[in-house]
């Protein structure tokens, strides 16, 4: 399946362009035509006729999009940049690059930075280069405690008010562990409507922890990190959440127990979140095995149980979203004996196609629950619904992601757009992916087969 | 074999050939030139990235009792203690040429990684990674075991001839301490089984891995018990971390005074075993900790002899990784 | 020219012959050891050995007997996969200053004997070492020789000598052959 695209004119005009997308599936049902000018959509109308010569724009590019789902473009609300600090591993403007690859239009950078994204100035400098990149939106995340030391609470109020509108806060890769820090947190962001994402680890129980504590640590020597650790502090934060009448959204969710507490949570009508990572949708601890530290990631990879009821809970809506938790690291740092490689894997290129194959592919979920919790969930949790997460209905902003569903490919980590290769999905099989993404109506990424025509 | 990383790699077969050449090994270590030509010309490297003098020693005696060159290499005071990678560490053995490489690192599976991450190509022999294994500790514990309990004249001091060819079945085995943190456990639990033992962990619960229950042992959580519930043909003292056993919030025990008292073994606990068990350390001994004198110095304890097949133990590993063609069987 | 070479009644007389040789060269069976080359020169060893003892009823053949492995001293180990060790086990007395007798079954290149000849400096000093093989089928590439050989047999280098034993192979035969033999030991 190649939809042929042809050109209706000759059209080397400044950005943004019009084009008409013919023959698309909207969400994996309706079949639809879709027209852009000047960054909105401006019809979008059943396609059973063809669209007629007044309906097509002048210049403009026409796509057949045939075989093809049009999604509202993805927002992954917890991406890794390392910019600033560790432009070895990512930059904005490469990180950028790699999200529109992936379908995304819009991205939560973490504050994990170097410095730390725990003032106004950090999350500005961010923000600000993330616009000049102008691939996808670039919100920064704020630290919840100075430099994520898990005491002092960061000047959350004046990152909310700065020109980058920070709403997520996040000491992520750490916990707020001390629950002290966490009620003032969870009460202190409701003066701006922000959410704290919380890194669910308590750290006493993962001191030195290395993989998922079970059947394989027990026999690999690898000390263990129990589920218990993240469970324990949901537990915490959605009772401490409600006892202050806050929300909280729950950083990569990853056992069969924690998806337990987050149901119970909900029914009790507390204001929580959750997300899921890819790679906790299809991989297990047995890949540790070999001890690659491709497969060293944080939380770590669980069991088989775990991946099937994460599953389950994201798709009966008790884990909102899916994130990424996109995570360079350079090759040195994988590249050494487990105990010493750092934690993480990359993973903006390869959300779209794990989600695919784990809950399409299997019918746990609809193109339409995807567009739902890869886009206009993420959006609501991060306050950017204004602009991103839309449904694709005319006089919205265009932010498309066009989808090939068939375009079985073989995943090549160092294809990615990513500075890193840090990919433990090399040599993996997925059945589809992004084959265009576009920002207001902007072609930020299109696949070989779309080359040259938006020249 | 290309490489000896793992026991649970080892076939029973694979493991029987082992304990068998190294008796033929063990043979020649009782002669006056106990020097053997059969690894001239290859170059074996010790990489220690973590102190361990006796197993050092071990395999470099095993080495040179087989005449190959021997380098050794240790983390301390050298490029990795200065950043240097074991990446970049393994392609300058390659370079340098080693033909094997004994690897003993704090960090579980690095030898598993040297071997398989293609930064080298000469064999590998996992001298301890982290808590994950030490294969030819648990050989040499084999080898111990079956020669003084299997065979027609088994007891303390049988003569090992009829052992020869056979595994450890009918045995059980008491493997006593600190199982989680245990590379000496966990190869022999893989390697006792494999041979046909019965493994009996003794642990306290807060030193048994969670996810143990899919290995094929006894678990109880007591000496006395044990004692109790088994004629153990062996009984083996795994070495207790004294700062396990103590420092507040981070101990596995209340304090070294109770595990003794619950674990260790003295010359009480020792006459309730049967009259043939053999008594077993890895080595280095906390006396007075899991072991009294007494019980280490009796003439059931095979203690010092182990330490003797772990060199015949370490040329035999040796010379089924070397002696034959490159990548040969 | 392939086939049976040696049946059971000829290899029963070469060993009585080589038996009675080994006396009468060293006088007697004063000082004297048997070592077989595992593994077919194990029971050629013990056969002489009986042999001898029934001439000389002094001697106790199975005190004097005594099995020499020489895989670890061998000079093409890394040519081949990674070969089993036999086993040493010599006569308690030891060698020093015994007269050995190394018995092998088929002597073709030399090196076996060669390795032999190591091995036997790490286990002692002899007083002096003789070679005693049931068939010698030339093509020598070192500078050893037999002091006693069951039978010559003239062969090509491509041929195959396969010597069965009734300890090993169920049967006693000498067999001559082109191809890969269907059982015993080939040189």
């Amino acid at each position: 399946m190649s939809p042929s695209i042809t050109k209706s004119s000759e059209n080397n005009t400044s950005e943004p362009q019009s084009f008409v997308i013919e023959n698309v599936s909207l969400f994996g049902h309706t079949d639809s035509h879709l027209v852009v000018e000047d960054g909105d959509i401006t019809l979008v109308r059943g396609s059973d006729t063809e669209l007629s010569a007044e309906e097509i724009p002048e210049h403009a590019v026409r796509i057949d999009g045939s075989g093809l789902i049009a999604l509202p473009g993805l927002v992954d609300i917890h991406t890794h940049l390392r910019e600033p600090g560790r432009e070895d591993a990512e930059t904005i403007e490469s990180g950028s690059r790699s999200a529109a690859a992936g379908g995304f239009t819009a991205i939560f950078a973490m504050a994990n930075t170097t410095p730390t994204a725990d003032t106004a100035g950090v999350v500005e400098q961010v923000w600000s280069r993330g616009k000049e990149v102008g691939l996808v939106d670039v919100h920064p995340v704020g630290a919840v405690t100075v430099g994520l030391g898990g005491e002092q609470l960061s000047e959350m109020g004046a990152m909310a008010m700065s020109k980058a509108r920070v709403r997520v806060f996040s000491d992520d890769g750490k916990c707020v562990h001390d629950p002290v820090v966490m009620r003032r947190a969870l009460e202190y962001v409701k003066t701006f409507d922000g959410v704290v994402a919380q890194h669910a680890q308590d750290p006493r129980l993962t001191e030195g922890s290395q993989m998922h504590e079970g059947v394989v640590s027990a026999e690999l020597g690898l000390t263990g990190w129990p589920a218990v650790a993240e469970e324990s502090i949901i537990a915490r934060d959605v009772l401490l959440a409600k006892h202050v009448g806050s929300r909280v959204h729950i950083c990569h969710v990853s056992t069969a127990g924690s998806v337990k507490i987050l149901r119970w949570a909900k029914e009790e009508g507390i204001d929580v979140t959750a997300e899921v990572m890819p790679h906790h949708l299809l991989l297990t601890d047995e890949s540790v095995r070999g001890y690659d530290p491709r497969f060293k990631v944080n939380p770590p990879l669980r069991t088989q149980q775990d991946v099937e009821a994460v599953r389950a809970g994201l798709a009966d809506g008790t884990i909102d979203i899916v994130a990424t938790d996109h995570a360079p690291h350079p090759d040195e740092d994988k590249d050494c004996e487990w105990g010493s490689a750092a934690m993480g894997m990359i993973g903006l290129e390869t959300a779209l196609g794990i989600v695919q194959k784990t809950m399409v592919d299997t019918g746990l979920m609809t193109w339409a629950d995807v567009a739902f919790r890869m886009s206009h969930l993420p959006a609501r949790i991060g306050r950017v619904e204004e602009t991103q997460g839309l449904a694709l209905n005319q006089g919205e902003p265009a932010n498309i992601t066009l989808v090939d569903p068939k375009a079985t490919y073989t995943v090549d980590p160092a294809a990615t757009s990513s500075r890193s290769n840090n990919s433990p999905f090399g040599g993996v099989e997925l059945p589809g992916r992004a084959v265009a993404t576009f920002l207001r109506g902007k072609p930020t990424y299109l696949d070989a087969r779309f080359e040259g025509i938006f020249a | 074999m290309k490489h000896l990383l793992s026991t649970s790699d080892l076939s029973r077969e694979d493991a029987i050939r082992i304990l068998d050449t190294a008796e033929q090994m063990a043979a020649t270590q009782e002669r006056e030139i106990r020097k053997l030509p059969t690894l001239r010309g290859k170059t074996v490297v010790n990489l220690f990235f973590e102190d361990s003098t006796r197993t050092r020693i071990s395999f470099e005696a095993a080495a040179k009792r087989l005449s190959a060159d021997v380098i050794n290499f240790s983390a301390k005071g050298s490029s990795v203690s200065k950043g240097e990678s074991l990446k970049d560490t393994a392609l300058t053995l390659q370079a340098m040429g080693a033909d094997a490489v004994v690897i003993r690192h704090w960090a579980s599976g690095a030898a598993e990684r040297l071997a398989e991450s293609g930064w080298m190509h000469g064999a590998v022999l996992n001298a301890g990674d982290g808590t994950h294994q030490h294969p030819t500790q648990a050989l040499l514990d084999a080898y111990t075991m079956r020669k003084h309990l299997i065979g027609a004249e088994a007891g303390p001091g049988a003569h090992f001839k009829t052992a020869t060819g056979n595994d450890l079945a009918g045995l059980t085995i008491g493997l006593v301490g600190d199982v989680l943190h245990s590379r000496v456990a966990r190869s022999n639990v893989a390697l006792l089984t494999t041979l046909g033992a019965k493994v009996v962990l003794v642990s306290p619960p807060t030193l048994v891995p969670v996810g143990i229950e899919t290995w094929p042992v006894d678990v109880v959580h007591g000496l006395d018990v044990a004692l109790e519930r088994y004629d153990l043909d062996a009984i083996m003292m795994l070495r207790v971390q004294r700062e396990r056993m103590s420092g507040g919030g981070n101990a596995f025990f209340p304090s070294p005074a109770e595990y003794t008292r619950l674990f260790g073994l003295d010359g009480d606990r020792m006459r309730r075993l049967p009259e043939h068990a053999i008594i077993m350390h890895p080595g280095p001994m906390n006396r007075g900790l899991e072991i009294t004198a007494e019980a280490a110095d009796s003439p059931r304890s095979v203690i010092v002899e182990q330490v003797s097949n772990g060199v015949a133990v370490r040329m035999a590993s040796l010379y089924l990784l070397l002696a034959g063609e490159e990548g040969g069987e | 020219m392939t086939g049976t070479i040696l049946g059971a009644p000829d290899i029963s007389r070469a060993l009585t012959r080589i038996a009675h040789e080994i006396l009468e060269r060293n006088g007697g069976a004063d000082n004297l050891v048997l070592l077989g080359i595992p593994t077919r020169g194990l029971p050629l060893a013990h056969r002489l050995a009986a042999r001898i003892a029934e001439v000389e009823p002094s001697f106790d053949a199975d005190a004097r007997c005594g099995s020499l492995d020489i895989t670890m001293y061998r000079d093409d180990l890394a040519k081949h996969p990674t070969r089993n060790l036999g086993t040493t086990t010599l006569p308690s007395a030891g060698i020093d200053n015994a007269v050995v007798v190394l018995v092998d079954d088929v002597f073709h290149t030399g090196r076996t004997i060669r390795a032999a000849l190591d091995a036997v400096k790490d286990e002692g000093r002899p007083r002096g070492v003789q070679l005693a093989v049931l068939v010698d089928r030339g093509h020598r590439e070192l500078p050893i020789r037999a002091d006693f050989v069951g039978k010559n047999i003239p062969t090509a280098r491509t041929e195959r000598v396969s010597v069965l034993l009734t300890e090993t192979d169920g049967e006693d035969a000498v067999i001559l052959s082109d191809g890969k033999p269907s059982g015993g030991v080939t040189a």
